[in-house]
């Protein structure tokens, strides 16, 4: 199943860091955790929130290149302005939630009805 | 000089015509790829993208390129003394050549197996030194050649089609 990524970055109390970007359409149906960035570039997919706790410049341009939509930053952990402003040229949604990463994934895991 | 070629079943004949000839480009791009410059390495990868995108490659076609591209690119900024990222589009493909400063692969069999890394502290901060980019190029491109000479410089090749 699908849900809106809204809804889901709502229920994590997530702060929408780019609000620039309309994610109002963005549907997800899955989710990838890791701070790797080639192991997400091996196999994260589109349509997955990715939850990390890697917040440098580069995690913009991964989520880019392998297409995926957001961004969710785990314990508060909230990236530099200018990789924010990268994100919104990029069109990568960013978000932090203060939840950590093992709750955020479960969440999203229960959502979805895995 | 060490080499390294692996091509998708089916495209050898293919893949190494177009090498040989290496016709004329629709488009050609290059960027110059600094030493550990982890901000800027990726714009080369980017714009190769937008290009692409525009002629309205396939989304998961795209995603293909821009992953081995963008990989080639951090592998260039990570371990050598710099480079260069020389990008052409073609109707049906595109052909991607980094060329780098040194100082070479020792054994590239050994850089293509999962999880080997050679990655120092920095490069592990930023993210990378997973030793999965080699493995990452190759799983997306057609085909994937490299030349390294001990000591001098490494050649990596990539080729995608579209369809």
């Amino acid at each position: 199943m699908t849900i809106k990524l809204n809804d889901f970055l709502e229920k994590v109390n997530a702060e929408i860091l780019t609000p620039d970007i309309d994610i109002s359409g963005i549907e997800i149906n899955n989710g990838y955790v890791s701070d790797m960035l080639s192991d997400v570039m091996g196999t994260a997919k589109e349509g997955q929130v990715w939850i990390t706790i890697m917040r440098h410049m580069n995690t913009v341009a991964v989520a880019s290149m392998t297409s995926i939509p957001c961004v969710l930053f785990a314990k508060g952990l909230k990236p530099d302005a200018a990789v924010i402003e990268r994100a919104c040229q990029e069109e990568v949604c960013l978000a932090v939630s203060d939840l950590q990463v093992f709750e955020l994934a479960g969440i999203l895991y229960r959502m979805l009805n895995l | 000089m060490a080499e390294y070629w692996n091509i998708s079943p089916g495209l050898e004949a293919k893949a190494k015509a177009f090498l040989s000839a290496k016709p004329e480009a629709d488009v050609n791009l290059d960027f110059e790829i600094g030493v550990k410059d982890f901000v800027n390495a990726g714009k080369g990868s980017a714009e190769v993208k937008n290009v692409l995108k525009r002629l309205g490659v396939d989304p998961v076609v795209l995603r293909r390129i821009a992953v081995a591209s963008y990989e080639a690119e951090i592998n260039v900024t990570a371990h050598s003394n710099g480079g260069i990222m020389h990008s052409y589009v073609y109707a049906d493909l595109v052909y991607i050549r980094f060329e780098d400063k040194g100082p070479g692969i020792a054994d590239i069999e050994q850089a293509m197996v999962p999880g080997w890394s050679t990655a120092d502290e920095l490069v592990r901060e930023m993210g990378f030194g997973a030793g999965l980019g080699l493995p990452n190029i190759q799983k997306n491109s057609d085909l994937l050649h490299i030349e390294s000479v001990a000591g001098g410089s490494t050649t990596l090749e990539i080729i995608i089609y579209y369809a």
